[in-house]
Order: structure tokens, then sequence, then C-alpha cells
């Protein structure tokens, strides 16, 4: 486990958490990105404005985080864009179908015993490590 | 003002994602590699960041119940209970689109920050697929959608 960053991982999921929590203090909303994700694109939502400024606020962090001098790499991706498109498609069409992604179920959904959310987790978590196993050690790519 | 402590949540959410290292695919699909764990490249961060989330949310949220929200008349908290093939069949797709990449919404969203094109191209290929949803939903086949951006969606 020689890339295992405990400190940083909790100190980062407990952040998650706090504006997990202040979102429904202050605005009464759950902090799921498909949600507000869907919200600001979809032509017939309306009560746009605080999704705009949770989106603004959620590509500011890592910016102000670099303007603060913390190194900030390129994220690494897949060189072929037709499977980075692929899996944005799916990953936009099965958030929105299911409700949910990692925040909206994973970490809202869960925190509140949601059993839907329960079941979403699992299966997103066992597909996605099925589908890295097959890419890592079946395909190898 | 919900605008305002919006945009405070949204920071304050990206940093978490940013210091928890959730912003970096290759840390994700590290978690994700379970089948490192015999050779020690296992990375189980992803557990310790959830784990850290569900524990201030949770207690948060417990809390939340009793109070109504600063801003806003009420909490909207989710209200659907069963779990369907809806359900089901989002969270495959999904879970298939995260393995393959190691993005998931919010850190892709994080990460336009970077500029880099994959990411770009893969936040608009996001939105094709959430509004191909929701195009299938209200014009192909209306009647097994009853309400879109409904304020029960879990997330």
């Amino acid at each position: 486990m020689i890339n295992f960053t405990p400190i940083s991982a909790a100190i980062g999921g407990a952040l998650i958490g706090l504006a997990a929590v202040l979102l429904m203090r202050f605005n009464g909303r759950i902090a799921g990105i498909t949600g507000i994700f869907a919200g600001l694109i979809d032509p017939a939502a309306d009560d746009r404005l605080w999704r705009a400024t949770f989106v603004v606020g959620l590509i500011v962090a890592p910016l102000s985080a670099w303007l603060l001098g913390w190194g900030i790499s390129n994220p690494q991706m897949p060189t072929s864009l037709t499977l980075v498109a692929v899996a944005g498609v799916f990953v936009g069409f099965g958030t929105r179908l299911s409700n949910g992604c990692t925040s909206g179920h994973g970490v809202c959904g869960i925190a509140r015993l949601s059993p839907r959310s329960i079941a979403a987790t699992a299966i997103f978590m066992a597909v996605a490590v099925a589908v890295v196993a097959l890419m890592r050690h079946v395909i190898g790519a | 003002m919900r605008a305002l402590s919006s945009l405070v949540c949204g920071f304050v959410f990206g940093w978490g994602l940013f210091i928890s290292g959730m912003m970096r695919p290759e840390k994700v699909l590290a978690f994700l590699d379970i089948f490192a764990i015999p050779s020690g490249g296992w990375d189980p961060s992803l557990a310790v960041v959830m784990a850290a989330a569900l524990l201030v949310t949770g207690i948060g949220y417990a809390l939340a119940r009793r109070g109504t929200p600063v801003f806003a008349e009420k909490s909207q908290w989710p209200a659907q209970s069963v779990i369907d093939r809806r359900l089901v069949t989002g969270s495959i797709l999904f879970g298939a689109g995260w393995g393959l990449v190691g993005l998931c919404p919010g850190p892709a969203i994080a990460n336009l920050a970077t500029l880099s094109m994959p990411v770009i191209v893969f936040v608009i290929a996001m939105a094709v697929g959430t509004l191909a949803h929701d195009h299938w939903f209200t014009r192909v086949v209306p009647a097994s959608m009853p309400s879109l951006a409904s304020a029960n969606a879990d997330g």
C-alpha cells in the first residue's frame, strides 16, 4: 500500500461531509453532483442559480489551491478520446437514471441510511471494480 | 444568499476532493483495482475518504433533521425508498463508466480547472448522456417518468 494517504483522505473526506451538511443547513439541499449538474443543463429546469454557483465553487477550489502554491497535475486519462467519451456518456446517463452518483448516493444517501443509496453504491462499486479488473488484468490495457 | 452559501459549499466540497486526492483518476482506479492487493499496489484511500465523509454527514444530517434551513423554507430530503430497475440499471452504467476512466461527476467537473482536453471531452459526454436520458424519458417514454427535476431526487 505504497500510495495510501490516510491523513489527507480523512481531511478531504471530512471537508466533503462538511460541504454536504452545510448545503443542507443553509439551502435544504442534498449535495449530489448528479442532481446539481443535471438541473444546471436541463433546459426545463428552474432554480439554476444556486446550482451554477456550487459548480463554480467546485472548479474554483482547485484553482485557489494552485494559486496558493499547491501542485496540480493534469489528471491521468486514457489516451483514447473515444473511450473517454463513451465512459462520460455512461456516467451521465447512468447517474441520471439512478438519480445519484458517488456524492448523492455514496455520501449523502448512505449517511441517511437510505436502502436505495446503499444498493446503488454497492452496485456501482462492484461494477467499477469488475471493469477495472477486466481492463487491467484481462485485457491488460 | 442561497447562491452565495451554495458557492461556499461547492468550494469546500472542491477542496475536499482536491486534498483527498480524489480529483486524480489514477488514485481512484488504484482503489478499484482490488486485484493489486496481493502485490501491495492497492490504495485504500477512497475508503477512508468515504468513511470520513459519512461520519461528518451522518452526524450533521441527524442534527439537521431537527431544524429548518437558514435560507430555504424547508429541507428537501429525498423521499424515494424503492429499489427499482432504473436504480439498478443506472448504477451498473455509472459503475462501468467510472471504472473505465476513474472519474465520477464531482471530480470530473472540478478537473475542468486543469483545462485538460480529455476532461473537457468527458464532461461534455456526461452532459450528452444526461440530456439523452432526459430526452428519452420526457419525449419518448414520458409515462414512465413522472417528474424529472424532482425535489425527491436522491442526489
